[in-house]
């Protein structure tokens, strides 16, 4: 059996699968090709009738859907008469692709039952924020985007500035999710890398082009229950074969105790089971990280600014059928949220048990290099314990979620690129068909660019590599932005633009001047030449470059909003700022539709989560 | 009307279930050895009928409500 030991040392690769969906939208599962499995997957009649089957209805949904859009509102917006519970589901689904499943899968298996953070504390407490803080301004304003939102309330330039770089990010995410869709196909199953490829993206292209919003919607809600339904009976049968709960903490003190930090000293036994008792000091724990990093950047920045500034997941929201739906989308997206770590992180855990022992189940993760490759946890497990039939349902699942990934982010391209860029900068007062023709355009255009990007990753690397960061510092300081815009009424446009501006050169500022222990390129840090910090691990740097361009982002708006002239009047403000809004008297609500209540109710249960994994 | 969403997924998923659990029934015991010697296919062919015949039932449930709110 390969030492466990050697895991601290590659800290920070395939942690980004995890991190990314939060940080930059960006998972990056396969950098180098690894090739664990001895042979492919043989698919049994059965299992290809579940694959085909399910298709058909993707197909289906999109063509039945065909006759409802009749105007741009319907295509882009769904006529905005989504029930709460399908946005609700939908809402989570977008964020939940393949890459985040695997990654947290391989996240459980590098730093145990800390990965919880990523739901509990970097999910869940943002995702109450929007629903009862933040959607009344983006429902009750009618902007028809994010983009949009900051056009009403600040300028165009701010918008643009935005329109722009979350419509490059939304074609690179869909490409990297159909580059690792195919190569993971072509891995597993050895299907051909381009037939993949291109069908998976014929596929995505022909719901929505059909169905637009509402298709998307559909399908991901359809995904969420496969991915539910398709992976539950892995943990059943992993917990099982690791002895139960108990068997498999028992095996997890063993890889606790066999594993050591950058300093060599090993782990406490209960180092992969207890969410935050060994987060006092980066060293011990296997994330590299201590509680004020993972709680400001993770907790705070990352997560309210992915949860409440994406349009890839307000969109789902803003198209509920009222205000109130509206505010009830992301709290009842939270609910499954936080239940989410049993699926996807306890898998993880389980595999590295089971390595752990297995000379007694056979099941063991495959060593790349000096260290395993945990990105490979989920197909693995798969394979390793579905049977024909079972099989097809979970690879179903598997597929399903890499091209709900898609799907999310071309809906959101369309979307910004009709309305804030095509009508705004080239083409405004246009009939209503046009752009409802032009959405479907960049539906079909918005798919090419995104084939273009997965050929692209698999020529130039380090391309995609200098993409996502980039990206990454664009989108650190945005929540500041939004929370100002939000709550303090005196906020410009200037402000506003010069701020993002200040926080994307903090974010890189931060980054080139410090480096993670064992960075091995530039992309990783340091490259500004001078080395002021070193973190004990990437993903601490990723917190701090967070909290660094939060910080300034937030400095720089308030003081050069003080220094700038107020250019638009409390009329223009009403329904987009706090103070100037008039709060819609929810009494007349029974209790468990109130965004109020339902929120204390969820951080109260997620806080118990928390004590109990503590 | 627009389609509604619990019609699809109820639908897919009895047919989901139908298969595994008649391909289930059909499979020789042996076939189990990697799922720890449970025939999962049977078993969680049943979960997904229950699964998909709640939601059929939640759809047709609505349709005739809708059918005798019109007449």
């Amino acid at each position: 059996m390969p030492s466990p030991r050697t895991t601290i040392r590659t800290v920070g690769i395939p942690a980004r699968g995890a991190i990314c969906r939060i940080y930059c939208h960006v998972a990056w599962p396969f950098r180098s090709v690894p090739i664990p499995l001895t042979q492919s997957i043989q698919l049994g009649a059965v299992d290809w009738m579940i694959l085909i089957l399910y298709f058909t209805f993707v197909v289906g949904i999109g063509w039945s859907l065909k006759r409802g859009m009749k105007s741009s509102n319907d295509f882009f917006m769904s006529g905005r008469n989504i029930p709460a519970w399908i946005s609700g589901l939908a809402f989570l689904s977008a964020n939940l692709g393949a890459q985040e499943v695997m990654g947290m899968a391989a996240s459980g298996a590098k730093y145990g039952m800390m990965t919880a953070h990523f739901y509990w504390v970097g999910a869940v407490p943002a995702m109450v924020f929007v629903g009862v803080f933040m959607m009344p301004f983006y429902y009750g304003s009618k902007a028809r985007s994010v983009p949009e939102y900051l056009k009403l309330r600040y300028d165009e330039k701010t918008r643009t500035f935005n329109a722009f770089s979350f419509a490059i990010m939304t074609i690179f995410s869909s490409g990297i999710s159909m580059y690792a869709m195919a190569k993971l196909l072509n891995l597993l199953l050895g299907w051909n890398f381009d037939v993949s490829l291109w069908a998976s993206a014929a596929i995505v292209l022909a719901y929505i082009f059909l169905g637009g919003l509402t298709s998307a919607i559909y399908n991901e809600v359809m995904q969420f229950f496969l991915i539910v339904l398709g992976f539950l009976p892995l943990v059943f049968l992993g917990l099982r074969d690791a002895g139960g709960w108990s068997g498999l903490v028992a095996r997890l003190d063993i890889v606790a105790t066999q594993s050591h930090n950058v300093a060599g000293q090993p782990y406490a036994a209960g180092a992969w089971v207890s969410a935050w008792h060994h987060m006092g000091s980066p060293a011990s724990n296997p994330m590299g990280v201590e509680w004020f990093g993972m709680a400001m950047g993770l907790g705070f920045v990352l997560s309210f600014g992915y949860w409440c500034t994406d349009f890839l997941v307000v969109q789902r929201a803003m198209v509920a059928e009222n205000e109130q739906a509206a505010r009830r989308v992301p709290l009842i997206a939270a609910v499954p949220k936080m239940l989410f770590p049993f699926l996807v992180i306890l898998p993880g855990m389980i595999a590295i048990a089971l390595t752990a022992k297995s000379g007694q189940t056979g099941f063991a993760l495959p060593v790349k290099g000096n260290a395993y490759d945990y990105d490979m946890t989920i197909p693995l497990m798969l394979k390793h314990y579905f049977p024909t039939g079972l099989l097809g349902l979970g690879l179903t699942a598997l597929m399903a979620s890499f091209m709900s990934g898609m799907a999310g982010n071309v809906t959101a391209f369309n979307t910004v690129w009709t309305y804030d860029i095509y009508q705004s900068h080239i083409a405004p007062r246009k009939s209503d068909e046009h752009y409802l023709w032009m959405g479907r355009m960049a539906t079909v255009f918005g798919t090419v660019l995104s084939i273009l990007t997965a050929y692209m990753a698999v020529h130039f690397n380090n391309i995609m590599d200098m993409l996502q960061l980039v990206f990454a510092f664009v989108n650190a300081p945005l929540f500041a932005t939004f929370l100002l815009g939000m709550f303090w009424k005196r906020t410009t446009g200037h402000g506003a633009f010069f701020g993002l501006l200040a926080g994307t050169c903090a974010a890189a500022m931060h980054h080139g001047l410090t480096i993670p222990v064992g960075a091995e390129s530039l992309f990783k840090g340091g490259w500004l030449g001078q080395v002021l910090h070193l973190y004990p691990s990437e993903m601490a740097q990723n917190f701090w470059t967070a909290i660094w361009s939060w910080t300034t982002c937030f400095t720089v708006t308030i003081v050069i909003s003080l220094l700038t002239k107020r250019l638009k009047s409390d009329e223009e403000l009403r329904g987009l700022v706090y103070s100037l809004t008039e709060r819609h008297d929810e009494g007349h609500l029974p209790w468990y539709k109130r965004p109020i209540y339902l929120g204390a109710l969820i951080l109260l249960a997620v806080t118990a989560l928390n004590l109990a994994f503590l | 009307m627009r389609l509604d969403l619990r019609l699809p997924i109820g639908l897919l998923f009895s047919i989901f279930g139908a298969i595994l659990v008649g391909y289930g029934l059909i499979t020789p015991a042996e076939a189990y050895k990697q799922s720890l010697g449970i025939n999962v296919n049977l078993y969680w062919g049943v979960v997904l009928c229950a699964f998909g015949g709640v939601m059929l039932g939640f759809a047709l449930r609505a349709r005739a409500r809708a059918q005798a709110q019109g007449q």
